[in-house]
């Protein structure tokens, strides 16, 4: 295996809007290097498709006051709120600079950017549901994605396509480097840097019904976690109400804010019974609950009644076209159904990790119960925790949060570079990266791991989903140990060098099967009901022991659990009605 | 809704190994599938349950991440968006046209990615917008509506009979990403990029044989931005 070297102020790893975002920053300032295991257009920002909210108020009445408060009770006041402050406060200068970068945003009568509902955001702390998610379409984050990418390409950004980072190497307690495997040669890269910024997304792919792109293993939180960084409030996972039926594919909110109904099989809004203000537009944890009560209260629709319909007949066929043009084509093109005249099966689908690295206002990872910061590592976007979105993430806030703190991220990484010198890495930080490589490739008996991934998403999608129990997490725990046994013993058929992805798959896997047991674990710990983790034997909120976010560390005898108190800001904890 | 009965599904792919082959070759593969399930799925099963050594590119598997395009009996389509409904028990599938293939359905994307950036594929506007969004009428953001949704897959450039022959034809997706900014009101440099458009490997290579608007898996209107463009050199104006 050839190794090569490469010498940077800054490495970026992974090219979605918060990659990228950070990327824009730092270029001009520091010698940066982005490093993505696809090409930047590839990465599953492209996905999002409802909107990015900001108090813009261009149609009505908004301030980013009431975006923090809608952002903290809908995280279930799980939220650091000084954090959340930040977010949607910069949510407004965000979307201003995204319309200078050349965004396509919808736009009014008057020319301004066009805003729209969305899940959980309202006027004045819950009166009525407020306009206040910017879109293009139903394609915002294809559009953002694209919008950011351009910017990069106008400002020379230096990437490094389909470099998937497998390791990082701290030396005397800072950043030292990190090791990427070249997809097209099957070489190895190390590269000496002052800092990383880790944004590679999600790991929806612990689950097997879920929105999530085949590409979202968890890479980044995966391998920190391996070298001794906890991760925070890993048992919070976001379940999107409407998944395409058996398929996970997401349906945006914004067929709600849209004028969407969502029905059980006798025909009733039932979302009138959960949320009776904001019925259809109440935050995503509630709505997936609901859903799955219906269904489980025998209300359900089809042969097994295990699906609900989200039903868009009673709207004009020009405002389907015009607003939401891709999702009802995702309609026609997977179920066949043509969603002006036929309502839509659909059910819950894993969709957001809101836990993940544990870092403060400005990206910097912080490594301990203290906040405690490593220097040179940063962290952004759906792979880190803030933790803005807290126990329930507000629909639009990921598009918010990736391009505030990727922003974040990039300056404040572009100043501490220049702080320091570049590091004495140590010549053979490659090897436990070699080491797995070969150990994968010279394995000959041994079993395939793709059963291995199959058998994890079924498990995590019937144990560790929306509703959960000691028993059933238990009882995930117990597969999790004889799914790490049988992946210590896999094998991989490519023994090549050239896009072998075979092997790197087997790689991903380990990550899920890591991040799958932080989940399992924090779960298992949490005896309370909070935003995404419910636990039918604990269905109550218990904010005198639980208000604090958890840290899942490794160890070689498993999980180790700490715990750091919640950032409380201007909004006390009440109980969460819509 | 889906049928979930199985059926049966002859894959047969087109395979070349660097390290193993001195040429490209057939593999032909049984696998089973639900008509509702996608050309994608039917390739997974035959990687993951049949020879790893299969390589393809993907990622999202429904048609927005642009990774999958490939020559499925014939046309180029996203493996992840045609289904075994429509394309039979009987699939062909090879590597898109007119890039390097590297590994089986892997091809370079290097020179494509090339040719996107080659057209200033940017937002260009030297005013100062101060504080607030620069204003754009809902006709003028509607007038470049459709060249917005390219999600650079390749599919439309790889169909184009002028590329294969021709490589350094900047191609279909270059223009309608170049077609994007021409037409956005807010932009200033749809000069520079006709420039470049009006060049020997520029838009007149277009003879338009239309299997780039054939082939877009977003249903863009690719030859008609192309002749918009072709237009706007001729007549001076966009």
């Amino acid at each position: 295996m050839k190794v090569h070297h490469h010498s940077y102020d800054a490495v970026i790893v992974g090219a979605g809007g918060a990659g990228l975002r950070a990327a824009i920053e730092t270029a001009g300032k520091c010698r940066t290097a982005v490093l993505t295991k696809l090409y930047p257009t590839r990465s599953h920002t492209g996905a999002a498709q409802g909107g990015m909210c900001a108090a813009l108020a261009n149609v009505e009445e908004d301030s980013w006051e009431w975006h923090t408060f809608d952002t903290v009770k809908g995280g279930d006041y799980l939220v650091d709120q000084p954090a959340a402050e930040i977010m949607c406060r910069e949510a407004i200068d965000a979307v201003i600079e995204l319309e200078h970068f050349g965004m396509p945003f919808n736009r009014t009568p008057e020319g301004k950017i066009d805003q729209r509902t969305f899940g959980g955001h309202t006027r004045n702390h819950g009166e009525a549901s407020v306009k206040r998610a910017c879109y293009s379409a139903d394609r915002t984050g294809h559009m953002i994605l694209q919008t950011l990418y351009q910017q990069c390409v106008a400002r020379d950004v230096n990437f490094f396509n389909e470099y998937q980072v497998l390791d990082i190497a701290f030396v005397e307690g800072r950043v030292g480097g990190v090791v990427a495997y070249e997809l097209a040669t099957g070489d190895l890269h190390v590269f000496t840097t002052k800092a990383v910024l880790f944004a590679t997304g999600g790991f929806g792919k612990m689950f097997k019904i879920s929105s999530n792109a085949h590409t979202l293993t968890g890479d980044g939180p995966g391998l920190l976690y391996r070298r001794g960084v906890p991760l925070q409030d890993m048992e919070f996972f976001q379940f999107h109400p409407t998944g395409i039926y058996k398929l996970g594919i997401l349906l945006s909110e914004a067929a709600r804010a849209e004028g969407g109904i969502l029905r059980n099989a006798e025909g009733e809004r039932f979302m009138e019974r959960y949320a009776p203000t904001i019925k259809d537009l109440a935050p995503r944890d509630m709505v997936s609950r609901a859903i799955l009560t219906e269904i489980g209260e025998g209300r359900g629709a089809g042969p097994n009644k295990d699906y609900v319909y989200l039903d868009l007949t009673h709207l004009s066929p020009e405002h389907i076209d015009a607003k939401i043009p891709d999702i009802t084509d995702f309609v026609r093109t997977y179920q066949g159904l043509e969603p002006k005249t036929d309502p839509i099966p659909i059910q819950p689908t894993a969709h957001y990790a809101m836990g993940g690295i544990p870092t403060n206002v400005d990206a910097e990872v912080v490594i301990d119960a203290a906040n405690t910061v490593l220097p040179g590592l940063y962290a952004a976007g759906e792979c880190a925790c803030v933790s803005v979105h807290g126990a329930n993430r507000l629909g639009t806030n990921s598009l918010l949060d990736i391009v505030v703190f990727g922003r974040r991220g990039g300056q404040a990484m572009a100043s501490y570079v220049d702080t320091v010198g570049h590091p004495d890495l140590p010549d053979d930080i490659e090897v436990d990266v070699r080491d797995r490589i070969e150990r994968l490739k010279a394995s000959s008996a041994g079993e395939n791991v793709a059963r291995i991934r199959e058998e994890l998403q079924e498990h995590m999608t019937d144990k560790a989903s929306v509703f959960r129990t000691e028993e059933s997490l238990a009882s995930m725990a117990s597969d999790l140990d004889a799914l790490d046994a049988r992946y210590e013993r896999a094998t991989i058929q490519d023994k090549g060098e050239v896009f072998n992805y075979d092997l790197t798959e087997a790689l991903e896997l380990g990550y899920l099967l890591d991040l799958a047991r932080c989940l399992v674990v924090t779960a298992r710990a949490r005896t309370e009901s909070r935003g995404g983790h419910f636990r039918d034997d604990h269905p109550l909120r218990e904010d005198e022991h639980w208000m604090r976010h958890s840290l899942a560390y490794r160890t070689d005898d498993g999980v180790r659990l700490d715990y750091k108190p919640v950032t409380p800001g201007n909004y006390l904890p009440m109980e969460r009605k819509y | 809704m889906p049928e979930t009965e199985l059926v049966k599904v002859h894959l047969k792919v087109k395979r070349f190994d660097p390290e193993r082959d001195r040429k490209p070759y057939w593999q032909e593969f049984d696998v089973e599938m639900e008509e509702s399930d996608r050309v994608l799925d039917a390739l997974h099963a035959a990687k993951w349950y049949e020879d790893g050594t299969l390589s393809f590119r993907r990622s999202c598997a429904h048609g927005v991440c642009g990774s999958d395009a490939m020559v499925i009996n014939g046309e180029n389509a996203l493996a992840c968006v045609l289904l075994i409904r429509e394309a039979g028990r009987d699939i062909t599938i090879e590597p898109i046209r007119g890039l390097p293939v590297i590994k089986d359905l892997v091809v370079d994307m290097e020179p494509f990615f090339e040719q996107y950036r080659s057209v200033m594929p940017y937002l260009v506007n030297t005013d100062d917008p101060g504080y607030t969004e620069r204003l754009q009428s809902a006709e003028d953001r509607a007038r470049f509506d459709d060249t917005t949704k390219c999600i650079l897959c390749a599919a439309c450039t790889t169909s184009c009979p002028i590329y294969w022959g021709n490589e350094s034809y900047v191609g279909p997706a270059a223009i309608v990403n170049a077609h994007r900014f021409i037409f956005d009101s807010r932009d200033q440099a749809a000069g520079e990029r006709l420039e470049i458009l009006n060049q020997r490997s520029g838009v007149f290579r277009c003879r338009t044989a239309f299997n780039c608007t054939n082939a877009c898996p977003r249903d863009i209107k690719v030859t008609e931005a192309i002749e918009e463009v072709k237009r706007a050199i001729l007549y001076g104006r966009v």
